[in-house]
């Protein structure tokens, strides 16, 4: 079963009925602006600008060090093209990489410290910033442009030796730890995007897990883009140490404007023998208009490192915002034994295009991996599955499943499919099932001569065909999932 | 309750009702019978507000309201009920949602209360025991994976929770054996009551032996041909369709003279 297999899966629509028709666009509800005194940078790039970012980060020297090797090597790199995407060309030098609220400078200590228009913006929001909230058990590491402003929970998470703070944060006070692991799951090397990141990336969450501590709560992470033009460069980096494991939850969501912003970060997992780290997504960031203006332009790098024996790493993602999105979200089962999953609904609307998928590669013996993917299109949406299963010679008796669904709805969109296949050990087994279809009249019909207005139909469809996913993630998530979905879609039935 | 006069409609240009003149009323139960392609379940599938079919001319007046202006889910909120021939399944859409929604989304309409999820799986327990239906059923997907007969049985559940007031049945019968026909007429037969109308469409008399109609018709090239008694069935059933047609072309003939 050696080479690669591509398909493309056929768009055949013939009727759009009314419901359907009417059924794309809404107003992206998060779309506000905060006026802050902002602390940014000039435009461009080049390596002052990098010393200025590690300056301005009062980083060691290893870390400039670092991020200096990662931009001498972008320079000799180019922007990938392989993707099933197309935009504008990106002018890396009309970007500012560094944006920091100004009263960070200060350091807020405690809420009431915080830039209360900052606070509203959360509130709008609706992120459990305040401790009474976050008393349902989410611990939250807000990060607004590039600077993490207030992080909860942390004293009762150290007390069980976790650390969970900002990235910057941890190259202050865990300088060891972050050398130890950074890159070393994506090296700096690793491609177009994330070379860019490790170059100038400006802030992001670091957790740590020692060894047989289970992370009493779900942690999370809302990401929100604000100032104009500021590219957002984040960095993550979990490790769980033997035995570990840790829930992490990290949702974005990002105001209109009317240029494209661009948004290249990177998240490393590292599990070590025996642990389980489950990464959870719902992205909301803001896909343009109904005619393809503006929006977020994605391009991340998720990778994690079964490094131990008997480790699982999962990922699970909803996708429903940015104009472009470009994301593999991947598992290297080195570990004998360990597990990797990748559970996805992405949804593209209006002229959103979606390049997405995972990379199992399996490496130690009896690995096994799981890939579900639900890609739902509308509009003019493009949405491409691409997906690599990767068998290495020592990888004796490894397994995977894969099962992509797509479901259009209209007749302007498209569904795609990208498998490939590398099998090096015979032992191995992997299976790959995919499937299209869309929401039929039939279907409609069915549930509209129950009484079910179009709107609730098309949203209870399509909820159906997201179900195998949305039980991946926490029960909370769940639910402002669907809701997404529903704010995503709705638009105009009836 | 149900009155249509003069019905032309066509798919595709092509026209399917030709003249369809009837006239239902509360309490009644109708058997629409008539050979492949006489377009019995057009019929049916428009007067649910099924899309695709132009209507050409003539009218459908439901409780004193013009049928064909409202939407389908109008229809289905005012008591207009289809059970499908082909029922679609809807995956990872659970039964109990799924008819929890309909009968919320029509109680709302009714400016009723919406059941809660203890209440509605109360109501629902009483009707699966009606249709033979045991508590899996519940959580298994609208139609997924059901065979032909429990596909039927749950458009009869959904006839007994949804409590409309004019009941269509699109070829209910088909693909049952004998023990599920039974345990489905007396489904339908327990919904009988003065306050609703049942529409049987059919193509065999054999589930009329079990629901006996009050009147029968017999459409053929999209007219109705012959109307009569639960008797009619019964002659259809010994002589085939071909006698009633060439009756019809005889008295039309005869008309023309």
């Amino acid at each position: 079963m050696d080479g690669q297999a591509k398909k493309r899966l056929e768009v055949n629509m013939t009727t759009v009925t009314r419901q359907l028709d009417e059924l794309i666009g809404r107003e992206y509800r998060d779309g506000f602006y905060t006026t802050l005194a902002t602390d940014a940078l000039p435009r461009g790039l080049n390596e002052d600008i990098i010393r200025m970012i590690s300056a301005r980060k009062n980083e060691p020297e290893f870390m400039l060090e670092w991020r200096l090797k990662a931009y001498r090597h972008w320079l000799t790199m180019t922007e990938p093209q392989w993707a099933n995407l197309h935009h504008p060309v990106i002018d890396y030098q009309n970007i500012c990489y560094y944006s920091a609220p100004k009263s960070e400078k200060d350091g807020p200590r405690s809420l009431s410290e915080i830039d209360p228009e900052l606070l509203r913006t959360y509130q709008k929001l609706g992120i459990p910033l305040n401790e009474q909230e976050t008393l349902a058990g989410v611990a939250v590491d807000a990060v607004f442009d590039s600077v993490s402003v207030a992080t909860t929970f942390k004293a009762k998470l150290a007390e069980l030796g976790i650390i969970f703070c900002s990235f910057s944060e941890a190259v202050q006070l865990h300088p060891d730890l972050v050398r130890q692991y950074l890159g070393s799951v994506v090296p700096y090397t690793d491609n177009f995007f994330a070379t860019l990141n490790s170059a100038v990336f400006s802030d992001g969450s670091f957790c740590y897990i020692p060894p047989g501590v289970r992370c009493p709560m779900e942690l999370s992470t809302y990401f929100r883009i604000n100032a104009k033009n500021t590219g957002q460069f984040e960095r993550t980096l979990i490790i769980a140490d033997k035995d570990a494991y840790v829930s992490y939850l990290e949702g974005c969501t990002a105001p209109m404007r009317d240029e494209n912003q661009l948004h290249a970060a990177v998240v490393e997992l590292i599990a070590l023998q025996g642990a389980r780290i489950k990464y959870a997504t719902v992205q909301n960031w803001y896909p343009g208009d109904r005619e393809g203006r503006g929006g977020i332009y994605n391009f991340v790098t998720k990778r994690g490192d079964c490094r131990g024996a008997n480790s699982h790493i999962s990922w699970t993602q909803v996708e429903t915002g940015s104009a472009i999105t470009w994301k593999y979200p991947s598992v290297i089962l080195r570990g004998d034994n360990s597990v990797g999953e990748f559970y996805s609904v992405a949804l593209t609307n209006h002229y959103q295009q979606a390049d997405t998928g995972t990379k199992m590669i399996h490496i130690g013996r009896n690995t096994r991996s799981t890939v579900l993917s639900k890609g739902i299109s509308a509009g003019h949406g493009q949405n491409s599955y691409r997906g690599l299963i990767k068998v290495l010679p020592g990888a004796e008796n490894a397994r995977n499943y894969t099962q992509c669904d797509s479901l259009l709805l209209g007749d302007q969109c498209g569904a795609h499919t990208f498998p490939y296949i590398e099998v090096k050990n015979p032992s191995a087994r992997v299976e790959h099932e995919a499937s299209t279809s869309r929401i039929g009249e039939e279907q409609l019909f069915y549930c509209t001569q129950r009484g079910i207005a179009p709107e609730d139909a098309v949203s209870m469809i399509i909820n159906g065909f997201c179900k195998a996913v949305f039980q991946e993630l926490p029960m909370e998530f769940a639910v402002e999932a669907q809701k997404l979905l529903g704010v995503s879609l709705e638009g105009s039935t009836g | 309750m149900l009155t249509i006069k003069n019905l032309h409609a066509q798919i595709n240009g092509k026209e399917i009702l030709r003249g369809i003149d009837l006239n239902i009323r509360a309490g009644e139960v109708h058997a629409i019978m008539g050979p492949n392609g006489s377009g019995k379940s057009t019929l049916a599938q428009l007067l649910a507000g099924r899309e695709g079919y132009q209507v050409s001319a003539g009218s459908v007046d439901y409780l004193g309201r013009d049928l064909l202006a409202m939407m389908p889910e109008e229809r289905a909120r005012e008591g207009v009920f289809l059970a499908f021939q082909y029922p679609v399944e809807i995956p990872g859409v659970s039964n109990a949602l799924f008819l929890k929604t309909s009968l919320n989304s029509i109680r709302k309409h009714h400016g009723l209360t919406e059941l809660d999820a203890m209440d509605f799986l109360h109501l629902l327990r009483d009707k699966m025991k009606l249709v033979g239906m045991d508590e899996s059923f519940l959580s298994r997907a609208v139609n997924e994976g059901f065979s032909g007969g429990e596909k039927k049985r749950n458009e009869i559940l959904q006839l007994a929770v949804l409590e409309p007031r004019l009941a269509i049945l699109d070829e209910t019968d088909s693909g049952l054996d004998i023990d599920a026909l039974k345990l489905i007429a007396d489904g339908i037969n327990g919904m009988r009551n003065p306050e609703r109308a049942i529409v049987l469409v059919t193509h065999y008399q054999r589930l009329l032996n079990y629901i006996v109609p009050d009147v029968v018709h017999v459409l053929s090239q999209g007219r109705i041909v012959k109307s009569g008694g639960a008797e009619l069935a019964l002659e259809l059933e010994q002589h085939g369709y071909g006698w009633v047609e060439a009756e019809y072309a005889a008295r039309n003939a005869a008309q023309e003279r």
